[in-house]
């Protein structure tokens, strides 16, 4: 596996001129690490992650990857069409692989998602964090080395968030992919990652990085996780303040 | 043989949406049946009062039983059932053609953005054009034969057919194409596994509209029309003074239009919906 983003930049086009949403970005990342993006919105975190899987290209700058990647978005997006397991085993039957190993694989998954007694169900079926899971199963039965997570949580109750952070730290220590996170929590960023880069206002840069080294599995209520995330808080909070002046700006 | 394969299919598709909440959707449509049997019946009633009440002659206001009897009649002695027969033929074959050419056009005008600029608003613009306003054209061309109503039933279904397809297409969630791509999906197999299921409901929806304009389009060409059918046998109640005819006929129209757009459509559409969840 290999990642390296070297100096990218990303500007949006459009007829009052050009909107720069990312520039000069530097990232490497390590077979088995977790590395969560964190900045104020529009910042161009999921610009990046559109970018390292292809769906945008670069303005300039170029991404070396080397090994399958795979994408969840902040939806579910699972096919509505499809029961749970035929959802799950929608890229290995793209990939024609064969029918027991499909089954063999999607069973693995779904006990590892604990949603085995709904792999008959459709979708809409299920709450909005069993759809969630789904899609991470969807995605991991590719067995991708790179994990793009978008804001994956952002719209599940914080209960169902607090249950889905532990899965899937077992999940990331159990298969070891490296796992790029965005997402504008600061406080899930440094209970899940192994990095947290803090972006600044648009045009993205990346301001500063914070390693975070405490044991695992860890919890949103650590006192660890919330030391660190204030101190992350702070160095973010200059960078909203900047939004909103553009803001403000803007409308007069 | 193949068509044996088919059936089996279709019942075994039919049999896994069913096994959820069958039996309450049972008790639903017994009470709906219910429901609608009395009110058939309270229209024959009220039917048969205002006859009883003589305001109208009755070769021009017959009487339920009298429509009935023509009805029973006709259909034991053959009239109806071929004029039935000829009728499907034609619409069977012309929505056929509309089904599969208006299809590849909505995907074509959906996709390529030329086709979107220029023939799209033209489409939108014939299809406001009734049917039957073909028919002169069709005769000129094809003369005095079935090519022409069906080139007329063709010209009332395919456009609306197009529109609802292309409707379809454009407003797919980007981000399940997204997903789909994500996963492997491209080139055929994006239109195979997400682009064709995704539209799957908003297609039926059309499919069973096309339908009525079908159905629309062959009885007033089959009116104007000197040829066989049920259109036809509608016009010869007319011709003969034979009301009680007139209003048997407009009655088998009624029920098969009913049958296609409630029992075979209507089914599909929501059975597709529960599966979907879009049922409220």
């Amino acid at each position: 596996m290999k990642l390296q983003i070297r100096n990218i930049s990303k500007k949006y086009y459009n007829p009052s001129g050009h909107i720069e949403a990312l520039s000069s970005i530097n990232l490497e990342a390590v077979q088995g690490e977790f590395i969560c993006l964190v900045g104020p919105s529009g910042c161009g975190k999921s610009t990046l992650l559109n970018l390292i899987a292809g769906l945008e290209k670069p303005t300039s700058g170029n991404i070396v990857i080397d090994g399958k990647f795979g994408f969840m978005f902040q939806e579910p997006t699972l096919f509505p069409w499809l029961k749970v397991k035929d959802n799950m085993a929608f890229g290995l039957k793209i990939a024609k692989k064969d029918k027991k190993e499909i089954k063999e694989t999607v069973d693995y998954f779904l006990k590892l998602v604990h949603l085995k007694p709904f792999k008959e169900a459709y979708p809409h079926e299920l709450s909005g964090g069993m759809k969630q899971r789904v899609a991470l199963a969807r995605t991991l039965v590719l067995e991708p080395d790179i994990l793009l997570m978008d804001e994956p949580f952002a719209a599940l109750d914080a209960q169902t968030r607090e249950i889905l952070y532990n899965e899937l730290q077992e999940i990331w220590q159990l298969t070891k992919k490296t796992i790029i996170f965005v997402t504008h929590n600061v406080r899930e960023a440094v209970c899940l990652g192994d990095r947290v880069l803090v972006f600044t206002a648009r045009p993205g840069k990346i301001k500063k990085e914070f390693k975070i080294t405490f044991p695992r599995p860890r919890e949103l209520g650590d006192l660890e996780v919330i030391k660190v995330s204030n101190e992350i808080k702070m160095e973010l909070k200059d960078e909203i303040e900047k939004v909103i002046r553009e803001m403000e700006q803007y409308n007069k | 043989m193949k068509l044996k394969k088919l059936l089996e299919k279709w019942n075994n598709i039919t049999n896994s949406l069913n096994i959820l909440n069958s039996q309450l959707i049972m008790k639903r449509r017994i009470n709906k049946a219910v429901k609608i049997l009395a009110i058939i019946f309270l229209i024959f009633f009220l039917w048969w009062l205002i006859y009883s009440l003589n305001f109208w002659p009755g070769w021009l206001f017959p009487s339920p039983q009298t429509v009935i009897k023509t009805l029973f009649k006709g259909f034991l002695n053959g009239t109806y059932i071929w004029g039935i027969l000829i009728s499907m033929r034609r619409i069977f074959i012309g929505f056929g053609i509309s089904l599969l050419f208006g299809t590849a056009l909505g995907f074509l005008v959906a996709k390529i953005k030329l086709l979107r600029q220029t023939i799209d608003p033209l489409i939108l613009g014939l299809q406001t054009l009734p049917s039957i306003c073909w028919l002169p054209l069709a005769l000129l061309w094809f003369g005095l034969n079935e090519k022409a109503i069906i080139f007329v039933v063709v010209m009332g279904t395919i456009l609306s057919i197009t529109i609802s397809v292309k409707g379809a297409v454009t407003s797919i969630q980007p981000s399940l194409i997204n997903a789909g791509k994500i996963l492997g999906a491209r080139g055929v197999n994006l239109y195979r596994y997400i682009i064709l299921p995704a539209i799957l409901p908003s297609y039926i929806t059309g499919v069973k509209q096309g339908w009525s304009f079908a159905w629309r389009s062959l009885m007033s060409g089959e009116m104007l029309f000197i040829t066989a059918g049920l259109g036809q046998l509608l016009m010869f109640g007319r011709e003969l003074n034979d009301m009680a005819q007139v209003m048997a006929v407009m009655m088998v129209i009624v029920i098969i239009g009913v049958i296609f757009d409630q029992f075979i459509f209507g089914n599909i559409e929501s059975r597709l919906n529960y599966k979907w969840g879009l049922l409220k």
